[in-house]
């Protein structure tokens, strides 16, 4: 303000389908600081924007579930490229959004990049872990792959805004699903802002859908939505009820459900500690395991001697 | 002159044709082939099935001997017991052949006369089959002209794995012409074919080229007749029949010992091609050592005891 | 079939086991009635003779076997992992010396061959067990980390098809990993279940460690609610896997479901035609098409579709039904009058709806629950018959034109268990597989299963994986 210039404020827009659109209900809502002190009009998005982006999201899912796992870890790793070239932006909203020092914020978007590195690399190991050979007792060949599980519906944490959201989107996007995320109710700007550095990552459009606005409105549909393969509780934790009343719908077609996790860390009593090694838990989670048997048998019907 | 069932005549026009058939025909894995004759091989034959089985499989053999240390008393032996397979009970069915090279076939003529038990005799440079068309040829007449009422023959399984394919169908053609009235069976060799896709394609070629049957083996290497390689047999010749309307024998031949195994194979038979080859018309056991087995299972059969090799003849 | 060659009754001897007029729930290692004296009679499917009277397991009951699990979980996941192999050994040994007893048991609960139960149930149910005995002193090498906690006790239901397989695949992993076991075996085939009661008692497993509660769906259901339950595992109907999934929602219960499939059994022109037939038989008729990975829907390729159609119905016809015991037997009895009903009614459904029906020429008893080999030709995608789930010796048969449309077909259904592919074609074979939205896929083979390798379905067919290391998973603190 020093040099008095007016400076441009950012519309704040959802990403779907690899487009920003505003919701298609035309509301949005007030996000503020911790502070109360006002940041942006956000999004405030409805069972239809959640639908269109299930329709997104399954539409590009054959091509990404296709796609080599090569590729998808070069994708991802251009993400965290993506990110390392604006890591001052980020910063500053995550100050914003969570009320934290600059050096913290800072600190925290490190750790993002990092992470989408740490989930680039898994892309094309995931399936040497929890996939192989059976050794079988006949003759056939037995091979165990892991394969994405389909549109993954992701509630992203309530509290960390972006190191906890990019850390439940990576795993699901890495091995193969496409993804429909509910961004922190009350901290949304910086999950709509990776939504501009996923479109620049040679992401495929409909690979990550990002929402802003009430995480029950949106859960719900999402849940229930019988072309949702599996849902992640994780932005759910706050309220036990709510996570039921999910889960009990999430069982009308069987989706695969990540209940929320309670660990105690740094962060405080009951928070999630997202800094922490993430393992393998999340990848696993949306996989399925297939298994292909095929006959071996002898070379020639002879088993001659000569 | 034989030829070749009409819905086939292009298949055996040109070399390539008969390549292109033997090639589109489908093909066989190997595990699913032998899983279903394991299968098969687990039937539960006992009682009546079981002495009807024993009857009809002593009736089908072609009571075998082919050494270089064959003489005529051997011969005579041999066709004594395919008469009288068991002298203690005269019940016993006749075997269907008595099996001999062709400089035998005369003994064996003579010994068989009017018993109703047929002369084979093997020929075309039995058992490798390394020859030429013509040594080939000569020795089918000699067998033919000595009374043989059939002839085995050896394909060329040199040619055949060259994929000469018209070599070995011209070949048979040949040697069916040599034979007159009697009836063909084109031995394949299967242990040398190695392939079960290979005995696929061996079965049809022998089919079109006339055989009147299709052997597995000529029992001198070191895999013969298994239930595997019958039953795929067994399916060629009931497709070649669906297709052709022309029935056509089955003989395995070597390793068959033990009453146990000779029933598998009738099992094969009866659930594969049909009732129709349950007959030694239509499906014979090239073996020797086998009847006895089947002679003490029948005395068990009738008498309620284990029967020994004291009871029965060897020869 | 009619032949020269009939083959003569050959049944198994009914003698190598004894079946007691009465059992009781087993419940801290002791044989207990049921806290309300109920009982039911199970019966022999393919004669309707009342086998014996069996505990009905209730709330009480529930509570009571839940109780000696926790109580014997602590020692038990306190053992050395070695200590548990050796238990599970034990087990798979005493199965495999049993296991003529156990077949002929299961035969006569079930109605199923003695042909299966002898050449693939018993067989099966000792090598899973023998296969998880060898990763209770291994699960730090499992690949979830070192030193991985078991989660305390299972609560297990599983289905009347495979009643003694499925204990097997229910406990034998359980255990391995220090988990203690409640499990309902279905209301129809109670038996095998007890019987394994006696072979952990024979081995000396602990009291507690496994319950058996012989019951109906309440006691199935107090079972999976019981709050004393840390981990359930279900096989059964998707409707019934959904709602346990409800049930469950907002508790700590990890939870491993398999369910029901409608699985697509894909024949492309090149396939090898009389090992395909075989496979397709092998697919929906083998335990009377009543197993959830069945073939059910045959597709295939419209050019070889007469030709496969002819070699199929020939096929079948040369199948022999009747007596379960008898070891000539290929399809044995349907497992009771209720499922015989469900068949009936969805048949009776596909012919409503003008699907062709071809059924195989065979006399059925009088008594019992028999259900002939059925095809159905000229199905498309929107028949009943190629949607829903018949649990029975009904193939529906489809057609399509290109591997594009094969696979489209394929995974148009809500299911996602099993599939199967037969080509020579070894690439068509790998594309196709990787496209089937199906947790097993057999290429050129059907119906196999083996304790190293991972069982279990996408999308409505359940989640969780059984058998393998992967099973492991689903009874770790993971």
């Amino acid at each position: 303000m020093s040099d008095g210039r007016l400076s441009v404020f950012k519309t704040y827009k959802l990403y779907v389908g690899g487009k920003f659109p505003r919701s298609e209900s035309g509301r949005v809502y007030e996000v503020t600081d911790p502070k109360g002190k006002w940041l942006a009009n956000a999004p405030q998005s409805s069972r239809k924007d959640a639908r269109d982006a299930v329709v997104a999201a399954r539409k590009a899912f054959g091509g990404w579930a296709g796609a080599t796992a090569y590729n998808r870890g070069q994708i991802l790793y251009r993400v965290a490229e993506m990110l390392e070239g604006r890591r001052e932006q980020f910063a500053r909203e995550v100050a914003d959004a969570e009320g934290l020092s600059k050096s913290k914020a800072a600190a925290v978007v490190d750790a993002a990049v990092d992470r989408w590195v740490w989930y680039a690399g898994w892309t094309d190991k995931i399936a040497q872990i929890a996939g192989g050979a059976n050794p079988v007792a006949g003759p056939y060949f037995n091979l165990s792959t892991p394969e994405p599980t389909g549109v993954v519906a992701v509630l992203a944490p309530q509290e960390s805004s972006f190191l906890g959201l990019v850390s439940v989107l990576a795993p699901v996007i890495a091995t193969g699903n496409t993804a429909v995320v509910v961004a922190s109710a009350d901290a949304p700007l910086p999950a709509l802002s990776l939504g501009e550095v996923l479109a620049t990552s040679d992401l495929p459009g409909g690979v990550v859908n990002i929402l802003s606005g009430r995480t029950a409105e949106l859960a719900l549909p999402l849940a229930s939505h019988q072309d949702v393969n599996a849902i992640d509780l994780t932005g759910a934790a706050p309220d036990a009820g709510l996570a039921k009343e999910l889960e009990t719908a999430a069982a009308d077609n069987l989706k695969r459900v990540l209940r929320p996790q309670h660990v105690d860390g740094e962060d405080g009593a009951g928070g999630t500690d997202w800094t922490a090694d993430p393992g393998t838990r999340r990848l696993t989670a949306f996989l399925e395991t297939k298994t292909v048997w095929h006959p071996t048998g002898a070379l020639g019907a002879s088993g001659s001697s000569y | 002159m034989p030829t070749t069932a009409p819905a086939f005549a292009d298949a055996t026009a040109s070399d390539s044709a008969l390549r292109r058939f033997l090639h589109g025909l489908p093909g066989v894995d190997a595990v699913g082939l032998e899983a279903r004759a394991a299968a098969l091989g687990t039937r539960s034959i006992k009682t009546t099935a079981k002495a009807y089985a024993i009857d009809l499989a002593i009736s089908m053999i072609d009571l075998t001997t082919l050494e270089g240390a064959d003489t005529p008393g051997k011969v005579r032996a041999l066709a004594a017991k395919a008469v009288n397979p068991d002298p203690t009970d005269r019940t016993t069915p006749r075997t269907a052949a008595v099996c001999v090279y062709p400089d035998m076939a005369a003994t064996a003529v003579a010994a068989l006369a009017g018993s109703g038990v047929k002369v084979a005799s093997v020929a075309t440079a039995f058992p490798a089959g390394r020859a030429a068309l013509d040594v080939k040829l000569a020795d089918v007449r000699d067998a033919v002209a000595a009374g043989a009422d059939e002839i085995d023959m050896v394909i060329d399984r040199g040619a055949f794995l060259a994929g000469r394919y018209l070599k070995v169908y011209e070949e048979i053609l040949a040697v069916k012409a040599e034979c007159g009235s009697a009836r063909l069976k084109v031995i394949f060799e299967t242990g040398e074919l190695s392939t079960y896709d290979n005995i696929r394609r061996a079965s049809w070629l022998g089919m079109l080229a006339g055989a009147d049957f299709i052997k597995t083996s000529t029992g001198k290497v070191a895999t013969n007749a298994t239930p595997a390689n019958t039953l795929l047999m067994l399916e060629a010749v009931r497709d070649f029949r669906e297709q052709t309307g022309v029935q056509i024998g089955v003989k395995p031949a070597g390793g068959i010992r033990t009453s146990k195994d000779a029933i598998k194979f009738l099992v094969l038979v009866n659930e594969t091609a049909g009732e129709d080859w349950l007959d030694n018309h239509w499906f014979r056991f090239g073996a020797s050592s086998l009847l006895n087995d089947l002679l003490m299972q029948r005395q068990k059969l009738s008498t309620g005891r284990y029967s020994g090799p004291d009871y029965v003849t060897v020869d | 079939m009619a032949s020269a060659f009939e083959y003569a009754p050959a049944p198994e001897s009914r003698s190598v086991v004894d079946i007691a007029p009465s059992y009781g729930l087993f419940i801290d290692g002791e044989f207990t009635e049921a806290a309300d004296g109920k009982v039911f009679k199970t019966v022999s499917p393919s004669t309707e003779e009342v086998l014996s009277e069996v505990a009905r397991a209730g709330t009480q009951d529930v509570d009571r076997a839940v109780t000696a699990a926790r109580r014997a979980f602590g020692t038990w996941s306190a053992l050395p992992g070695s200590e548990r192999a050796k238990y599970l050994f034990r087990i798979a040994r005493i199965i495999q010396e049993r296991s003529r007893e156990l077949a002929v048991l299961e035969t006569l609960d079930n109605g199923k061959p003695i042909r299966e139960t002898r050449d693939a149930d018993l067989p099966l149910v000792a090598a899973h067990f023998f296969y998880y005995a060898g990763w209770a002193d291994k699960l730090d090498h499992a690949g979830y980390g070192a030193n991985p906690r078991p989660l305390g006790v299972a609560g297990q239901v599983i289905p009347w098809n495979f009643p003694l397989l499925m204990l097997a695949w229910k406990i034998a992993p359980a255990l391995a990993t220090g988990n203690t076991v409640v499990l309902k075996p279905a209301e129809t085939t109670p038996l095998s279940a007890l019987f394994f009661a006696d072979v952990c008692r024979q081995a000396g497993l602990p009291k507690g460690v496994v319950n058996i509660l012989t019951g109906y769906g309440d006691a199935g259901q107090a079972l999976v609610e019981h709050p004393g339950v840390d981990k359930v595992a279900f096989t059964g109907s998707t409707a019934v896997g959904k709602a346990i999934a409800r049930q469950i929602a907002g508790t700590g219960k990890k939870a491993t479901l398999e369910l029901g499939g409608k699985g697509a059994n894909i024949v492309f022109d090149d396939a090898p035609v009389d090992q395909a037939v075989e496979g397709i038989v092998t697919g929906i008729f083998f335990n009377q098409g009543q197993v959830c990975c069945a073939g059910s829907r045959l597709l295939v390729q419209e050019s070889v579709h007469d030709e496969v159609l002819h070699s199929l119905k020939r096929r079948l016809s040369t199948l022999r039904l009747g007596d379960p015991l008898d070891k000539n037997t290929d399809i044995g009895a349907i497992n009771s009058r209720e499922q015989l009903a469900r068949i009936t009614s969805l048949v009776e459904t596909g012919e409503a709806e003008g699907a062709e029906r071809w059924t195989a020429p065979c006399e059925l008893p009088s008594a019992g629950y028999w259900f002939a080999p059925t095809l159905f030709t000229g199905v498309t995608q929107a028949h009943t018959v190629a949607r829903d789930e018949i649990f029975g010796p009904v193939l529906s048969v489809l057609t399509f034109r290109t591997p594009d449309e094969a696979v489209a077909k394929a995974n148009n259904s809500q299911y996602g268990l099993s599939a199967g592919i037969w080509t020579e074609k070894g690439s068509r074979i790998l594309a196709v597989a990787n496209k089937l939205r199906a947790g097993v896929v057999w290429a050129n083979t059907f119906n196999k299963f083996d304790p190293t390798s991972p069982f279990g379905g996408y999308k409505e067919s359940g989640f969780g994986r059984e058998g393998g290391r992967h099973g492991l998973e689903a009874y770790l603190d993971v």
